[in-house]
């Protein structure tokens, strides 16, 4: 039967050396190269933007950057002093919201994953987490405004603002979730139903174990999402200024009004007149590094579990 | 074709029809297995013969699409109609084709089932251990390193570890789909031997690719092709120069499949 012959094939038949050049491998070799150096530049170029934020960031902030900078309050009219009640007040924000978001989507995800049949009902629910995850954020604070500030009489208070957080992060965290326990193999549960063991019985002793990283990075990911966002955090709790006492750890209470970071920054850069261009910088370094010091823990956190990892 | 039940049937299967939606796998079958004996069970790729080993322990369930009608019944009773489904894959054995370490130690894989049952004494625990992974010929190449990973055995290894972890939960029924194909043929004789041992207390369904293997080991073998069962019967008779059908001749003796 007659085959077509390749071109490398070719070329050795007619007779060259074993390892002789043809002009379609030193094509194939050139094309090689140029496609290594297309992937190579997209990567330099998306690190650039990058390392050019984080640059600018620190030498604009530098002159203000100080631990008295972190630890102090705000003083004359924010033109002077420090953040701490923002800081703090973001740290409850993102701690509450995670505290209320994680056990609900990682359990929710579980049912998703292990349990639901592939019905009409399982079908709109994950049409409907898929979706959530696309709200933009400011209809997510609308809807925190209504449902937490008013339905519920919350009123402006941390734990509405964090429950807004709360509802914004779930789908995402249900959606990572999810990711990692499908990526536990089939084979693995099959081997454990063969053997008489329950669906429960098959996600505690083989699943969860397996998928611990994945579903830690996925919710660790989101701090930086519910410290980050504005917005649902303006309609529902976060406020100009709130006086509380230096280095205070428990400065809130749950229903009272509280300061955030990005908020704050906000605030900074368009309301307040005759201000040191360094203090806007240094928030927003603070800002930005306390998401990146959680992020390279997630990232420690996912190394060490994957060293451990078992097939 | 029926075949009527003897009165030591240990499993009953009667009009066993099988599709995963439009396309039907098992095509109505009929036949039983009596207690403590080797059913041999041979045919060509697609024949069924995982299918019909997924109806036996009711893991089929978890097949999305997956319509079965008929009947299986264990010991008279019928397994759709059982409320304990787990107590059921208890009974049955099940050794996969494909080896799978669960990702624990090689203690933890063979007393993994136990456990599911509710067994917690550390000395049952550890006997079963042991008498399992002898009896997979696997005890003397782990037994200094039982707490190390199930996953990092080679293939091989995995493949007895399985067999372990079927017998782990003293099942009555034993079912080993394609168990010697990672094995070398020296450990392979071996499980034999242990097999030949079990069917004292046990009824063995061994679905194989290797004819050979199915008359060596079986007393009884069953052809399926297609869907369809072509032939069962004692071993004498199918793998003489005269079985009951044709084809079942033509398979055997490498004319075709």
């Amino acid at each position: 039967m007659h085959q077509p012959t390749q071109p490398d094939t070719a070329a050795r038949r007619a007779g060259g050396a074993p390892f002789s050049q043809t002009d379609f491998g030193r094509h194939k070799i050139r094309r090689e190269a140029v496609a290594r150096a297309v992937f190579l530049a997209m990567t330099l170029l998306m690190v650039a933007p990058l390392v050019a934020i984080v640059t600018h960031l620190v030498v604009e902030a530098w002159p203000a950057l100080s631990l008295e900078f972190l630890l102090d309050v705000p003083r004359e009219r924010m033109t002077a002093g420090g953040i701490w009640p923002a800081f703090v007040g973001t740290i409850y924000l993102v701690v509450i919201s995670l505290a209320v978001a994680a056990p609900i989507g990682v359990l929710a995800a579980v049912y998703l994953n292990e349990y639901a049949k592939d019905s009409w009902f399982n079908r709109v629910i994950n049409l409907a987490v898929i979706n959530l995850a696309g709200v933009p954020s400011i209809v997510h604070a609308l809807f925190g405004l209504g449902a937490f500030v008013y339905a519920a009489r919350f009123g402006f208070s941390v734990i509405a603002a964090s429950l807004t957080l709360a509802i914004m992060t779930l789908p995402v965290i249900i959606a990572s979730t999810r990711e990692a326990l499908s990526a536990v193999p089939m084979s693995f549960r099959e081997a454990c139903w063969n053997v008489g063991a329950t669906r429960w019985q098959t996600i505690r002793g083989v699943v969860l174990p397996n998928s611990t990283s994945g579903i830690l990075t996925g919710i660790i990911l989101q701090v930086s999402r519910a410290a980050g966002e504005t917005a649902p955090v303006m309609f529902t709790g976060a406020v100009l200024y709130k006086a509380v006492e230096r280095g205070s750890l428990l400065p809130y209470y749950l229903d009272d009004q509280c300061m955030a970071l990005s908020m704050h920054l906000y605030v900074l850069t368009t309301q307040v007149p005759n201000l040191a261009q360094s203090i806007p910088y240094a928030t927003a370094v603070v800002l930005l590094g306390s998401v990146l010091i959680v992020n390279a823990g997630a990232i420690g956190l996912r190394v060490w579990l994957r060293n451990r990892k078992r097939w | 074709m029926t075949t009527p039940a003897a009165p030591t049937a240990k499993i009953e299967v009667e009009g066993l029809r099988l599709s995963y939606g439009h396309r039907e796998a098992l095509h109505g079958i009929s036949f039983h297995v009596k207690a403590n004996e080797i059913l041999g069970v041979i045919g060509p790729a697609q024949s069924g013969k995982t299918s019909l080993l997924r109806c036996l322990n009711r893991t089929i369930d978890f097949v999305a699409g997956a319509h079965v009608s008929g009947a299986i019944r264990v010991d008279g009773v019928d397994v759709r109609r059982m409320r304990d489904v787990f107590d059921l894959r208890r009974r049955i054995g099940m050794v996969a084709p494909l080896p799978v370490g669960l990702p624990m130690s090689i203690y933890d894989n063979v007393a993994f089932a136990p456990r599911c049952a509710g067994l917690t004494a550390k000395s049952d625990l550890d006997a079963i251990v042991e008498r399992c992974l002898r009896q997979a010929a696997l005890w003397d190449e782990v037994k200094d390193r039982i707490g190390s990973l199930g996953t990092k055995l080679s293939g091989g290894q995995q493949q007895r570890l399985t067999i372990a972890r079927a017998l782990s939960h003293q099942p009555e029924i034993l079912c080993l789909d394609e168990f010697s194909i990672a094995i070398d043929p020296v450990t392979t004789m071996r499980i034999e031997d242990v097999l030949k041992e079990l069917k004292r207390e046990v009824t063995i369904i061994l679905v194989t690719n290797l004819t050979q293997q199915a008359r060596r080991l079986a007393d009884r073998t069953m052809f399926l092709m297609a869907g369809d069962l072509v032939e069962i019967g004692p071993n004498e008779v199918v793998f003489s120069d005269r079985p009951a059908q044709r084809k079942t001749f033509d398979y055997i003796s490498g004319l075709f499949g």
